[in-house]
């Protein structure tokens, strides 16, 4: 019972929406200062939710309905255990058992593979087109992605993610070193490719290919992946506090530290334009993986 | 590899699509993410405007025309009242000419940061478009300022222009032109120096000059290539060869030539504002309309530097007070055509830009296309068509033989 609440309310879906939201409207807000333009009401990301939700779900003919529906709903489903997990050990971080940083990874990782799953059982020719960029994005971006999560990984030893916390608040954080900066930075231009934000953003494009991945959703499928989306902008700058800046605690610090990479997510994603997808395959297995591998190499030698 | 065509597939851009204001459809058939060939259809927005033309007075025709572009909103007037003026013989006042080509050059201003913008939202760079587009509301501060709209500003006339610009605003108009130099430099730092920007549209979609002169490109995309033509200079109207100023060519073809031809052609327009500006400093008030009242029996051609290209209108009169005959070619007719050389062998996401960066205007473009509704069967092609229209010219002839 407490597990389920836990799941469902807090700090699972419910939580990690609401704060999702809340983030997405401080990303849209800050985008449209920047544009010079006025931004959404404070509650624009809970109305477009709630008329996604009330709208028909349409299933195109050619769909395979069972894959196409389930896809958004174990994205959303991963994406709750990722918050979970993350915000339990920030609580408490003993509570958690020995190798959870491992499932994070791999949890964050269903999120692009259920929305490749669900564009490709769409049938659309522009949806095939959009979910091979998201797999070659995906495939690109994950080696470096994994590469730098390793860096704090060598320099405390461990890969229980509530040890990471408690061994950065002792012996400080891992950023505080060359090879913490470079991973770090490293992790940054991953997570924007995982975010799907511009400059890699190709698989939606919408002035390409208009929506990419989502061309065929509508309705409640489509609201769960946005939500997910919404979700994972939330989690995943934590997730960079608690490998790189040493945890959440004290909160006004760590709310400090949330802002800092939330506003760089969101300057990057507006001073670029969308790359290639080849342009990004290269950038990420040439600039970000030779970084990368000398991050490892300067944690190893214990820089 | 056994059959070709069977790993091709269709990516329709249209007739529908976020890329475009208007609608328009481009076929293109791709294997992967490469793009083999591109089908273009036009069609959807036909308004015939030509023919309602010819049942308007010449002075309404002005502002009907007006109306067939709402970007370029002062090109196709400028070309009708060349024509007619060609027609009729009439030589304008140079206070006029120098209105006239101020009203062109702010006109090609405002398009221009309207296209970068666009193009800035096609490679995902929305910052770029809404900077753009709020500071091409300093140009329509301009034509409010002018002539009292922002948009369609109806300031073409036969026989001159339909407002005078008066001595005293000249001063308060070259200010604000001087606010848009910072603006325009900004432009030039953040698009022609940006990385990312440059491994975008750097070798994307070359046209190359032989290509570009079998096409008959015209305008930014002619120049882009190497082809240096620009009506204004090579058959001078209005006031442009009463002022300094110097055209644009770039040598590559590719999108980022085009687009550093339109940043450095708004500093040109600049400096044909100025140089009218203090023109009109120096010609009489209140000279600036012939008050024509009678059109003459005849035929004539006027030509007009759009933001896209080249212009061209041609009118045939009878003796009554309407246009026996009005004829339109817009630039993006000939632009559009020649973005299937460009397109193929490029990637899909550099395929959409190539087609932006011809800057096109659907709604000029548009020709007429009889289909059978049922059968959704086009019924007449290019020959019957020219066909029709060969008829027709054979009627007229006898009709005013």
């Amino acid at each position: 019972m407490k597990l389920l609440f836990e799941f469902i309310v807090f700090p699972g879906f419910v939580f990690t929406a609401v704060f999702g939201m809340l983030v997405s409207w401080i990303d849209r807000k800050v985008t449209a200062r920047i544009q010079w333009r006025q931004g959404p009401p404070f509650l624009q990301p809970y109305y477009d939710f709630q008329k996604l939700l009330i709208k028909e779900t349409t299933i195109p003919e050619t769909a395979n309905t069972f894959t196409f529906l389930l896809s958004p709903l174990v994205a959303i489903i991963s994406t709750t255990i990722v918050s979970l997990i993350l915000w339990k050990t920030i609580f408490n971080p003993q509570s958690l058992f020995v190798g959870d940083l491992i499932v994070v990874i791999y949890l964050l990782a269903i999120t692009p593979i259920a929305v490749i799953l669900g564009a490709s059982s769409s049938g659309n020719p522009i949806a095939s087109l959009a979910a091979s960029r998201e797999m070659k994005l995906f495939m690109s971006y994950e080696l470096p992605f994994i590469l730098s999560i390793i860096v704090p990984i060598i320099k405390l030893h461990t890969i229980r993610l509530g040890d990471i916390i408690l061994y950065q608040q002792t012996s400080g954080m891992v950023i505080n070193s060359i090879s913490g900066i470079i991973a770090f930075a490293v992790f940054l231009i991953a997570i924007q490719a995982k975010l799907g934000l511009v400059p890699f953003d190709m698989a939606e494009a919408e002035t390409e290919i208009a929506g990419g991945v989502f061309i065929e959703y509508s309705g409640m499928p489509l609201a769960l992946h946005k939500l997910n989306r919404i979700m994972l902008l939330f989690i995943i700058p934590i997730f960079a506090i608690i490998l790189f800046l040493g945890g959440m605690y004290p909160l006004y610090i760590g709310l400090l530290k949330y802002l800092v990479i939330l506003v760089i997510i969101i300057l990057i994603r507006n001073t670029n334009p969308r790359v290639r997808i080849d342009q990004a395959i290269k950038f990420f297995w040439r600039s970000c993986m030779i970084l990368s591998v000398l991050a490892l190499i300067l944690a190893m030698i214990g820089k | 590899m056994t059959d070709k065509n069977k790993k091709r597939t269709i990516i329709p851009i249209g007739p529908y699509h976020p890329l475009q204001e208007e609608a328009e459809f481009f076929k293109l058939y791709v294997e992967g993410e490469k793009v083999v060939d591109m089908d273009i259809e036009i069609g959807y927005m036909h308004r015939g405007i030509e023919k309602l033309s010819e049942s308007m007075h010449y002075d309404q025709s002005a502002f009907l025309v007006e109306r067939i572009c709402g970007i370029c909103s002062n090109s196709h007037p400028f070309a009708y009242v060349n024509a007619v003026e060609d027609l009729a013989g009439f030589e304008i006042s140079i206070r006029a000419k120098y209105i006239r080509s101020v009203i062109g050059e702010l006109e090609r201003l405002h398009s221009h940061l309207l296209w970068l913008g666009l193009a800035g939202h096609f490679i995902g760079y929305n910052t770029v478009w809404m900077w753009s587009w709020k500071y091409r509301e300093l140009v329509n501060d301009i034509f409010e300022f002018i002539t009292g709209n922002r948009q369609h500003y109806g300031m073409m006339k036969i026989g001159g222009v339909r407002r005078d610009i008066e001595n005293k605003d000249i001063p308060q108009i070259e200010k604000m032109c001087d606010n848009l130099i910072p603006v325009l430099n900004m432009f030039k730092g953040a698009v022609m120096d940006d990385p990312v920007i440059h491994a975008r549209t750097k070798n994307v979609g070359i046209l190359p000059k032989n290509v570009a002169i079998d096409y008959c490109v015209v305008g930014p995309t002619a120049r882009a290539s190497g082809i240096d033509i620009d009506v204004r200079r090579d058959d001078p109207y209005a006031a442009y060869n009463l002022v300094d100023w110097k055209v644009i060519v770039g040598k590559n073809g590719d999108v980022f030539d085009k687009a550093a031809i339109r940043i450095l052609e708004m500093f040109e327009s600049i400096k044909i504002i100025r140089g009218c500006l203090n023109g009109l400093k120096k010609e009489p008030e209140g000279n600036f309309d012939l008050k024509v009242k009678e059109i003459p029996v005849g035929e004539g051609i006027g030509r007009h530097e759009a933001p896209r290209g080249e212009v061209f209108h041609y009118v045939k009169s009878d003796k009554t007070n309407r246009p026996a005959r009005h004829k339109i070619r817009a630039p993006s007719y000939v632009n559009i055509a020649s973005n299937k050389y460009a397109v193929i062998g490029q990637t899909i996401s550099d395929a959409a830009l190539i087609l932006a960066a011809v800057d096109p205007c659907y709604c000029c473009t548009e020709r007429v296309t009889v289909i059978d509704k049922r059968k959704n069967k086009i019924l007449m092609n290019g020959f019957d068509l020219i066909k029709l229209s060969q008829e027709k010219t054979e009627k007229l002839r006898k009709k005013h033989a």
